[in-house]
């Protein structure tokens, strides 16, 4: 089997200052990876490099694409990298107002893909823009509302609904369940769960909430001051912290 | 006459122009950038048109204006005599006798031939700018062939119309590459975009020039479950009964009275002068009287 | 199926002047296919952090722990995620879950996981939590909320619903009444009797001397006696 992302040696300096170095690991297919860390640490530069958003100064972002195999999609051409991203990436993020088109309907966000693609056909795109909505808990009654019209939760579940349409491989995520109610967080993650199981998802992501990892992540990067000090096991990396930075982090939530 | 260059422009600016155009019929559908001057009139009211039309014409040339189909409408008469006053060139109503017609929002409905020269006003040339505001993204979008986004547009229309309701300014695909505004003319025009004449696209204030060279293949954007229909009144020109003609509604009194007349006035004029009559016309004579 | 050799254990806390406490060292043992292993000795004895460390939660120090092929002291976080699915099972204490999921979905998560049609893996969840005396109106309800008891019922559901060659239980039996104690004593015996490997921490004597074959002091391993 082979990796589907494998990176190496990635780093993103702006000006003198580290955005992150020294960053290196294995995705497999199946596996989602947390990334967690303060303000600062360099966790939302990682993944804009590795979502292909910012150009690193250095390093690989190897992917196993579906036509020619591993690929690094930093020397890839744009068109190429650009059609990836709308077919076996997906970009979820912190806010759905910068993932979603607000003044288009829900059926028309979520089908956007599928045009984007070469889908023509309309009842076939609103019959899957309904399923989709129907997946991610939408009532079909909605699809030809405006996102603006929706909850925070909502949107953001539409926004899941519009990256995945498709059959993504990899998705990344920017603190998901950011600002969002804490009942309507555990709605989200218990979607999300469900929808990287049935859909065999790979998925890296961002985050400061350590219970969204220890729900979602099989997998753990600690960074801090834009390099990666611990990684391993998600719970492994909460229960028997070995870094000290690690041990202060998981040692500062708060318990309920 | 001899107070203004030829047709208005000097002539460095002509030949930038010229050079435009000749790049924008190079590649079909795409939009080149160019100077955009400063005229004698003010953006919306045909700014990018006249200044095409200024680097086209020759002092044999025939032009014709028309604005929404008629010859006889303010901005048309103020442009035709724009060009006779500072290029002193001979103009026309008539559509087959002209070499070069301005038009704003219409395609005329004689058809037109290899040595003719259509010139469109075109107030925002980026089909995509309905859905992405950003310019650099919608050129990016342009050079990549992501067209996505445009079926969104008319996915949104069936969805909260139950049909494309899209019913001027009607995106086209231009020969399978550039996705294409044809600025706002109705949809019923679109079919005849592929034509023998030459067309070219003027966007003043947005300083974009675009062409279609003679016989450019041009597909209207639509669903397979929802194919594009060019549309137009159900009625026949009650001047001149032309069943096939795009129709204008006039109101003719306080009552609710109401007429459907061809909105292109040379090919109604010439239909009724071959003693075509309809359902309120008058016999041709009687109408000149 | 388990063998344990010369596995230590010791915490540094960073944050608290780089203080390091052995916990465990030179720790050995080996579970057979069908053999229950019962650990013992005082609280504190390292007996769950044992457990931990078989499970890969916590890291090993020194030695190596092989469940089946796989060393778990060693094996990338993918193997141990895979070793996980399919081959060693965990009953912990608490129920860990994500709120609003109902009970049923709960128990039947890890055979969805191993791709167990839907409709099976909600039969057999079913079929666990009625032996397990949880009432059916609760089935469509989060378990968050349930009681002490009922929680550790859930869990244990949970933990039998896909059948793992080996399988580790840290107090099965305790806050369950007499009843429901019976119930998940049968459930071990039928676990052994397949033929799977338990190691288990048992603090009822009775049910200890039941269903364990051997019984481990952990007193054995204190870092003490082994340097």
């Amino acid at each position: 089997m082979t990796p589907l992302l494998q990176v190496r040696d990635l780093a993103k300096f702006y000006g003198a200052r580290r955005g992150c170095e020294d960053v290196g690991f294995d995705l497999w297919p199946g596996e989602v990876m947390g990334i967690v860390g303060e303000s600062g640490s360099g966790k939302s530069t990682l993944l804009s490099c590795l979502a292909g958003h910012l150009l690193p100064d250095r390093g690989e972002v190897i992917f196993d694409t579906q036509l020619h195999g591993p690929r690094d999609t930093l020397s890839m051409s744009e068109p190429e990298r650009r059609m990836l991203m709308r077919t076996d990436w997906a970009f979820v993020h912190q806010h759905a107002r910068d993932g979603l088109r607000m003044g288009v309907s829900a059926g028309g966000n979520v089908g956007e893909r599928l045009m984007a693609v070469g889908a023509r056909h309309y009842g076939d795109i609103r019959e899957q823009a309904v399923d989709w909505l129907g997946r991610v808990e939408i009532a079909a009654d909605r699809v030809d509302d405006k996102p603006w019209a929706f909850s925070g939760g909502m949107q953001q579940r539409l926004q899941i609904a519009r990256n995945l349409v498709t059959g993504p491989r990899l998705v990344f995520m920017d603190e998901p369940t950011g600002g969002l109610d804490v009942s309507v967080q555990a709605r989200l993650l218990d979607l999300m769960r469900g929808l990287v199981r049935e859909m065999g998802l790979s998925a890296i992501i961002v985050t400061h909430d350590l219970a969204v990892v220890r729900l979602l992540a099989d997998r753990l990067m600690v960074m801090k001051d834009g390099r990666v000090v611990e990684q391993g096991l998600t719970d492994q990396v909460l229960d028997d912290p070995q870094h000290g930075y690690t041990q202060l982090l998981v040692s500062s939530v708060l318990q309920v | 006459m001899s107070d203004y260059n030829f047709a208005y422009l000097d002539e460095q600016t002509k030949r930038m122009i010229r050079r435009a155009i000749l790049k924008a019929l190079a590649i079909p559908g795409y939009q080149v950038p160019f100077a955009s001057r400063e005229m004698p009139m003010p953006y919306g009211w045909g700014t990018g048109g006249v200044q095409v039309s200024a680097a086209c014409l020759t002092p044999g040339d025939t032009f014709k204006v028309i604005d929404q189909g008629a010859d006889d409408t303010t901005n048309a008469i103020s442009i035709r005599k724009f060009f006779e006053k500072t290029a002193g060139i001979a103009t026309t109503e008539e559509t087959a006798q002209a070499s070069l017609i301005q038009t704003r929002h219409r395609i005329p409905e004689a058809a037109l031939s290899e040595d003719q020269i259509l010139v469109y006003q075109v107030p925002i040339p980026e089909p995509l700018r309905f859905l992405e505001p950003s310019e650099v993204e919608t050129r990016k979008m342009h050079s990549l062939e992501e067209y996505g986004l445009m079926h969104v547009k008319l996915y949104e229309d069936i969805s909260q119309h139950g049909a494309i309701a899209t019913a001027y300014a009607y995106p086209v695909k231009v020969e399978g590459r550039y996705v294409m505004d044809p600025s706002p003319i109705p949809k019923f025009d679109n079919p005849k975009l592929s034509m023998a004449a030459i067309q070219l696209f003027g966007a003043g204030r947005e300083q974009r020039i675009y062409a279609l060279p003679p016989h450019t293949r041009v597909v209207s954007l639509d669903f397979e479950d929802h194919p594009f229909e060019p549309s137009k009144a159900d009625h026949d020109c009650d001047l001149c009964g032309a069943s096939d003609s795009y129709l204008d509604e006039v109101i003719v009194d306080d009552a609710g009275g109401r007429m459907f007349v061809c909105s292109d006035t040379d090919y109604c004029r010439s239909r009724r002068a071959a003693n075509h009559v309809g359902a309120q016309g008058a016999p041709y004579e009687d109408a000149r009287a | 199926m388990i063998e344990i050799d010369g596995l230590g254990k010791s915490f540094t806390l960073h944050n608290q002047g780089g203080a390091v406490i052995a916990v465990m060292a030179g720790a050995c043992l080996r579970v057979a296919r069908g053999e229950c292993v019962a650990l013992t000795g005082a609280s504190g004895a390292g007996k769950s952090t044992l457990m931990r460390m078989i499970y890969g939660n916590y890291r090993a120090s020194a030695g190596r722990i092989m469940v089946g092929k796989t060393d778990i002291a060693q094996a990338a976080p993918r193997e141990i995620i895979r070793l996980r699915r399919h081959t060693l099972g965990y009953v912990s204490q608490f129920l860990r879950v994500v709120p609003r999921v109902p009970t049923r979905e709960v128990v039947a998560e890890p055979l969805l996981t191993l791709g167990v049609a839907r409709a099976d893996a909600i039969a057999r969840a079913e079929s666990l939590l009625a032996r397990l005396n949880i009432p059916r109106a609760l089935w469509s309800l989060s378990p968050t909320t349930f009681s002490g008891g009922e929680q550790q019922r859930v869990n244990i559901a949970r933990g039998f619903a896909h059948e793992f060659p080996a399988l580790l239980l840290d107090e099965p039996t305790a806050s369950l009444d007499a009843a429901n104690r019976e119930v998940v004593m049968g459930l071990i015996e039928e676990t052994k009797a397949r033929g799977a490997a338990i190691i288990g921490i048992f603090h009822d004597e009775a049910a200890r001397a039941r269903i364990c074959d051997r019984e481990v002091d952990m007193g054995a391993f204190a870092p003490g006696r082994a340097a």
